[in-house]
């Protein structure tokens, strides 16, 4: 390495421009990046973040404007030719092959490697290279045999052993514990100080300050801002990022809780792969209360979700909605007992993309009248309805009978909410309805969740955001491993607290993962 | 300048209606294309297959002869397809009810009233048509098996144990060791309209409007509807889709089983060879070409029951051979496949601003 | 020769386009398509090799025009599920019913004058076994070595095939391609590329079985001359696993049948020809019920799950 890099930046990408169907994601943007030096790209959710560094790393093209590498102008077209750069992303959905060990997933898709790789040799380098970052990974366990922190691990150490220069984490520690963020800051100083570079995607201001030397705010495609980290706050980001002061406050009337609408005992389910996925999990929620459940993705929130609702068997233990036995009832008898779910994954799940906004409205009312009258239905009925929806829940849409699929995000989960709201009779399930969603729809799911709990009914709430829990939830429980490790009246709950449990260390001091 | 795809932002209703037709032409062409390198006149030709297949009054009724079961085993795919359940057994389930029905037909009319024969065969037809694809429908709903190798395979076992009964127990004594039943009793046999055109021709129709509303205006036809798109969004909804999925290739099983009613009460009037002449296959084409539509499946099924029967004049009048009509069928799915994109993309020029560098950084 | 070993060398022979048409098959299903063609291009394979071998005397042009022939097909599949983006399922049926009629209209029309344009009843040239002398009597050895050079090709094709996708760069992409494109994609491995590339390996393959039916084991032609071996290859993937090396075990079972099914007629048995022939049929539905319901089995107690979504059916 010559020195005469200390000139230009390793990275600088001018005018980068780059729009999808109906939305501008970059907007003649500028950013550049020096070597050593860590910078964050702040914004919230579709503010542009992940697009300008996929552009980087050569998922997309961009529409116009010029990327330079060490002074020169590039034309990366792929992730190859990225890789061949020096650039390694680390997205936020892993690109790990589940079934294939961890040094082949390392790896996958180097050229430069012989024909027949020396699989000996990966895994030795691998063991090194675990070495010095101080992150261990057994390169022969599968990846389905790894927890999601140690999935990280694997990501970056392939971007190690391609000799990465300038690494791209995108959203890193959404799927970490507070203690595994640390542990992955330590990771990135480490390589700062060989030299590297890294470029921090995030919405986290928090984050900000610990990881990184500059920040870049974005909004809707356009650097909004950009300051040097020592020179700022979190508060002063948040501002600058939405672009107004974020109220971390949602009115909401006094918590009176009344009768247990819900209630776990001793709940015992298994995952699909057979594994014990909630032990001996209890919990009870009143109406008029909204329980959060926080807790790193993975511990048994989906299952959790889906043993109330039918669609997973309970092995042992028992469920009761409003006084009622319903362990083990099917998804239709618990529908009908009053319940509804606004499901973790929107698209596969909760929606049906290929069918029309007014037919998803209509798909749990299409059993009854109006829409149907004994075994006919009525296709003008559901139209009519739809309208009525879509109005009274601001659902963007270009027609009732545009396909679900061509909806933005936050209209997918309006059109989901609508429906289970308008057919809420008791106990209102919702899983990460806020995920990947822009700050204003953010706001309106939780104004209509608080709304619920206002009318009277109970809410679940599942959340991997702290803060949500803390300004939306009346109580709150952890879940860590398939159980529920501590049950908290959101006022006034400590978030390192939280974290901490949420890692499985009990308040004690012990981890309670053997 | 570089040709991408880009994604409508809505299906284009236009493309639905067209596409067909540009297939049905391409297919035209590249057949007319495969004739010229065989030494033969394509417009010829294909003048033939028309006048062979709707020039005439008798040529159009035996084009409805082939027709019929086309409707109803197209009917009974599509309804199959729209569920995902990739049933390519109708050929079977066609081939079973037909044994089924001759041995109504056959060994219950000695002591079955004759009013009642043919209502009882079309009864034990449809019901083994059912049987014959509830079998892979349970072993999918139950044992999650993949369906199209086991309805598959059960077309070649329906086959051999029609041949077996045709050449072993149920051949006819009195038929100079011709393979074949007995010629079935009067009473069993399905009026015919016009020429060989027989009342399953009615049957077809009435299905045909039958299924269409049943998709369209019941709650059974929306449940199915949104198993098909997303079998996870129905269970998550509460609708219970082994159940229906079972039910739904009961329904497919029957109407196809009509179709071998059809072919044994109308057309031969016994169980002998050629029971089917691949009418199982050919519905794939037909549901497929039909966009999977009940009202558009009677219309498609004509034009490939032409087909077939254009194809046999074809060998007679031109000396080619008659698997022509098989040939352009096989070949109408490919334009319809590729085709379908168009419903969903479109073709949009992008001039590409970058120029291509094989930058190699570091030094 | 015994009873033992001659059972043995019509397994093999009868295995043998089983064996290249399921490998074939495997790495497209391990790049992520699903070709329920192979019938079709089978009975290409079969026609086209045959009708060459008749009018060129080479039996090597023949095997070209096969590999050729099945290229094609397949290309048309990758081209209709990988750029146009359609639905396999579908798209494969249409390359079987195509490759049906047209293979039919060859039949019909591709033979001399002389046979009313027939191919049907012609012979032609053939490949015969190896005339291994004196081996041929050494039970087992003999019938293993005393094949044609087609089944001798699977000898080497098997182990071949296994170490390609194991333990090489291009394997290792290939089985991450077939789990997981786009993680494959943002490694940088040409994901549409390699899907094409093998699905018109695979269709190659599947031809050259059809060859083998025409030019060694079943000479000549005649219409359905395969019989449905492009569908049971399609439940010997799954049976084996999505694992070549396992290909060898599923073409031993069927040929092992065809083998039971020839020695039981040519005793004079009581039992009809058509419940013989159905055994290959029923024991493929027996066959992919059992290999399915282990697997459910098998996904509780943790086994890589994986192998089942090798059948990946795109649908978008």
């Amino acid at each position: 390495m010559t020195e005469t890099a200390s000139e230009t930046p390793l990275v600088e990408m001018r005018g980068i421009c780059k729009s999808f169907p109906g939305v501008q994601a970059s907007d003649n943007i500028d950013l550049h990046l020096d070597r050593g030096e860590v910078l964050a790209l702040l914004g919230e959710n579709g503010a542009g973040k992940s697009t300008l560094m996929n552009i980087l790393s050569g998922l997309y093209r961009q529409d116009s404007g010029d990327v330079f590498i060490r002074g020169r102008k590039v034309d990366i077209r792929s992730p190859r030719d990225a890789a061949d750069l020096g650039i390694g992303m680390v997205h936020q959905n892993f690109m790990l092959v589940d079934t294939m060990s961890v040094a082949e997933n390392v790896i996958l898709g180097m050229a430069s490697l012989a024909f027949v790789p020396d699989m000996a040799a990966v895994k030795r380098s691998i063991l090194e290279l675990g070495e010095r970052y101080n992150m261990k990974v057994d390169p022969d366990a599968f990846i389905w045999q790894l927890s999601v922190g140690e999935q990280q691990r694997v990501e970056i150490l392939k971007q190690l052993y391609r000799k990465a220069e300038i690494l791209v984490l995108d959203e890193p520690t959404a799927v970490l514990t507070p203690q595994e963020s640390h542990e992955l800051n330590d990771v990135v100083k480490r390589m700062q100080a060989e030299g590297k570079s890294a470029v921090f995607i995030t919405h986290k201001m928090d984050e900000v300050i610990a990881f990184s030397d500059r920040v870049m705010v974005l909004r809707k495609g356009k650097v909004v801002a950009e300051k040097t980290t020592r020179e700022t706050d979190p508060k002063d980001l948040a501002r600058v990022m939405v672009g107004r002061e974020i109220l971390f406050h949602i009115e909401k009337a006094p918590f009176s809780p009344g009768a247990v609408v819900l209630e776990l005992k001793d709940v015992c389910a298994e995952d699909e792969r057979g594994l014990p996925a909630l032990r001996e999990l209890s919990l009870q929620l009143r109406t008029g209360e909204i329980l959060g459940i926080a807790g790193v993705a993975g511990n048994g929130q989906r299952e959790l979700s889906e043993v109330i609702t039918g669609l997973r068997p309970v092995k042992s233990g028992g469920i009761s909605i409003n006084c009622v036995d319903a362990t083990n009832h099917t998804p239709l008898q618990i529908i009908n007992s009053g319940v509804s779910h606004i499901p973790q994954d929107r698209i596969a799940v909760g929606a049906v993309g290929d069918m029309s906004v007014a037919n998803n409205l209509a798909m749990k009312d299409y059993r009854s009248a109006p829409i149907a009258s004994g075994l006919l239905i009525f296709p003008w009925r559901i139209l009519e309805f739809a309208r009525r929806m879509i109005g009274a829940f601001n659902i963007a849409t270009p027609s009732p009978e545009t396909m679900v699929k061509f909806l933005s995000g936050g209209n997918i989960q309006k059109t989901i909410l609508a429906r289970e709201i308008e057919a809420c009779g008791s106990l209102l399930i919702a899983v990460y309805p806020s995920r990947g969603l822009d700050i204003g729809a953010t706001e309106s799911v939780r104004k209509q969740l608080v709304a619920q709990r206002d009318a009277g009914k109970a809410v679940l709430l599942v959340s991997e955001d702290i803060e949500e829990l803390l300004c939306v939830a009346d109580t709150i429980a952890v879940m860590y491993d398939g159980k529920a490790v501590g049950v908290m009246p959101a006022e006034g709950a400590d978030p390192q607290e939280i974290g901490l449990l949420m890692a499985g260390v009990s308040p004690s001091g012990k981890e309670s993962r053997p | 300048m570089t040709l991408v795809f880009e994604k409508r932002k809505t299906v284009s209703k236009t493309a639905i209606v067209v596409v067909p037709f540009i297939s049905f032409a391409v297919s035209l062409v590249l057949t007319g294309v495969l004739l010229v390198t065989f030494g033969a006149n394509p417009f010829e030709t294909f003048a033939a297959m028309f006048k062979g297949a709707f020039g005439s009054g008798r040529a159009f009724t035996e084009t409805l002869v082939k027709a019929i079961p086309l409707m109803l085993t197209g009917l009974g795919v599509a309804l199959a397809f729209k569920l995902r359940f990739w049933n390519i057994g109708a050929e079977g389930q066609l081939t079973l009810a037909g044994v089924a029905a001759t041995w109504v037909a056959v060994y219950w009319s000695p002591w079955l009233p004759a009013p009642i024969l043919l209502p009882m065969l079309v009864l034990v037809g449809c019901a083994a048509g059912a049987l014959w694809a509830g079998i892979p429908a349970l072993l999918k709903t139950s044992l999650k098996v993949d369906e199209t190798l086991v309805t598959l395979m059960l077309n070649y076992v329906a086959i051999l144990i029609s041949q077996f009964l045709y050449y072993g127990p149920w051949r006819d004594p009195k038929g100079f060791g011709f393979p074949g039943t007995e010629m079935f009793p009067k009473a069993a046999w399905f009026p015919r309209i016009a020429g060989r055109a027989h009342i399953g021709l009615y049957f077809a129709l009435v299905a045909a409007a039958v299924l269409w509303f049943v998709l369209q205006r019941t709650r059974w036809g929306f449940e199915l509807k949104v198993i098909g798109n997303s079998p996870k969004a129905a269970r998550y909804q509460g609708i219970s889709v082994e159940r229906n999925i079972l039910l739904a290739v009961l329904l497919s099983g029957a109407l196809c089983g009509l179709a071998g009613v059809g072919e044994v009460a109308g057309i031969s009037r016994r169980l002998q060879q050629g029971l089917s002449l691949g009418y199982g296959y050919t519905a794939i084409i037909v549901a497929w070409m039909a966009q999977l539509n009940p009202l558009a499946i009677p219309f498609v099924a004509i034009i490939m029951g032409g087909l077939l029967v254009g194809g046999d004049q074809v060998q007679m009048v031109m000396g080619l051979p008659s698997s022509m009509g098989l040939l352009m069928q096989g070949m109408m799915l490919f334009p319809m496949l590729a085709g379908s994109l168009f419903t969903e993309y479109r073709i949009k020029r992008m001039t590409g601003t970058q120029t291509r560098e094989a930058a190699r950084g570091g030094v | 020769m015994g009873l033992i070993t001659s059972l043995l060398a019509i397994t093999l022979r009868a295995g043998t386009s089983l064996v290249y048409a399921t490998i074939g098959e495997t790495y497209a299903e391990r790049a992520g398509i699903l070709n329920l063609g192979l019938e079709g291009i089978m009975l290409m394979g079969a026609v086209s090799s045959f009708a060459t071998a008749y009018y060129t005397g080479s039996l090597a042009l023949a095997i070209i025009v096969a590999l050729g022939v099945g290229g094609l097909m397949a290309l048309i599949h990758a081209f209709l599920s990988v750029t146009m983006k359609a639905n396999q399922v579908v798209s494969g049926l249409s390359i079987t019913l195509f490759g049906t009629g047209f293979a039919s209209f060859l039949g019909q029309r591709l033979g001399p004058a002389s046979n009313g344009y027939y191919l049907v009843g012609l012979t032609g040239p053939r490949f015969t076994p190896f005339d291994i002398g004196g081996l041929a009597n050494v039970p087992i050895l003999g019938a293993v070595l005393g094949q044609d050079i087609f089944t001798w090709g699977t000898y080497l094709l098997i182990p071949l095939a296994w170490f390609y996708l194991y333990r090489t760069r291009n394997g290792l992409s290939l089985r991450a391609i077939g789990e997981n494109p786009r993680t494959a994609d943002a490694m940088g491995v040409n994901v549409n590329r390699a899907k094409y590339g093998y699905t018109i390996f695979g269709g190659m393959l599947t031809a050259l079985g059809g060859a083998h039916l025409a030019l060694a084991y079943t000479p000549g032609w005649s219409e359905n001359i395969t019989g449905g071996r492009g569908w049971i290859v399609i439940a010997l993937v799954i049976f084996s696993m999505w694992n070549p090396a396992r290909a060898i075990t599923g073409a031993l079972i069927f040929g092992g049948i065809n083998a039971v099914q020839f020695r039981l007629q040519a005793s004079g048995t009581n039992i009809p020809a058509a419940f013989l022939n159905m055994l290959p049929y029923l024991t493929t539905i027996v066959v992919l019920v059992a290999i399915t319901w282990w697997e459910t089995l098998s996904k509780r107690v943790g086994s890589p799950a994986s192998l089942g979504t090798a059948y990946v059916r795109e649908d978008k």
